[in-house]
């Protein structure tokens, strides 16, 4: 009977059987938030360098901050500000849940909602970060 | 006539207290109260240098110089760098304990660590406080 032998058949082809941890919202909040920190922090220690460079000259500092202005790095900027913003935000949730009483009954609502804030608060600002390259890339008015 | 009493070691009235430090606790607590600082800090140096009045496109020496001029501005960048530094590097830290499996791995990883949060801490700290926006002259 094809019935009663489908089921091993399917085993191990159906991607909820296997072994991947898919996981609750909360642990992939928790992961990005690393993610993020590392990012940020990877990037703190090239900027204190770049910034280091108004002791040098001003023109060595004007050159490395020529290349902040270019389209591709405009766009890893707007990779950091996002990454900052939901670390900064996830961080109050995290504050939030340790802190007030409620806060681990609604540590789910507070991730939509920060989530939701992010949206919200990326699409303009990629908008003004990005509004400079685009006009450069695509010729504007 | 008067009787010590001896006991041995671990029933000892005079045990000494176990020998355990608080140090994981306050670094618990400073993510907390860092974090909150640098929320502000941050979120507004990033609205300042990357969205307002034209963002990352009109910074450059003399828009650094200006910003310095002032104490509040040379003391927000200040606080920034440490707290950040401090707060990245803890968090770093944390990380590496978790994800290093053998111990030579995780000393070696926390010495460059260390070295580099003391690198940035001095470096930014001195570029604070030593800026001459007259050095072109």
């Amino acid at each position: 009977m094809p019935t009663t032998a489908s089921p091993p058949a399917m085993a191990g082809t159906s991607r909820r059987s296997g072994t991947l941890y898919i996981g609750d919202p909360g642990m992939w909040s928790w992961v990005a938030h690393r993610i993020t920190g590392v990012l940020t922090f990877f990037f703190l220690f090239v900027h204190v360098l770049d910034t280091a460079l108004v002791r040098v000259s001003p023109s060595a500092y004007n050159a490395v901050i020529e290349t902040y202005k270019t389209p591709l790095v405009a766009l890893l900027e707007v990779g950091l500000v996002g990454a900052v913003l939901y670390h900064a935000l996830n961080g109050i949730r995290v504050m939030l849940v340790d802190f007030w009483s409620k806060g681990p009954r609604y540590q789910r609502p507070m991730l939509w909602g920060l989530i939701g804030v992010w949206v919200l608060v990326m699409v303009p600002g990629a908008f003004f970060m990005l509004q400079r390259a685009a006009t450069e890339l695509f010729g504007g008015h | 006539m008067t009787e010590t009493l001896t006991l041995d070691k671990p029933r000892s009235p005079r045990r000494p207290a176990a020998r355990r430090s608080n140090f994981e606790l306050y670094s618990w607590l400073f993510m907390r109260l860092s974090g909150l600082a640098l929320v502000v800090l941050v979120l507004g140096h990033l609205f300042i240098m990357n969205i307002l009045d034209g963002g990352v496109h009109r910074i450059d020496f003399a828009f650094v110089a200006g910003r310095w001029a002032s104490p509040f501005w040379q003391f927000w960048d200040l606080s920034m760098l440490w707290l950040a530094q401090l707060h990245g590097g803890n968090g770093l830290r944390t990380i590496i304990d978790d994800y290093a499996r053998k111990d030579t791995t995780r000393f070696w990883l926390k010495i460059l660590l260390y070295v580099s949060m003391a690198i940035i801490l001095v470096l930014g700290t001195m570029v604070i406080f030593t800026f001459d926006p007259n050095i072109a002259t």
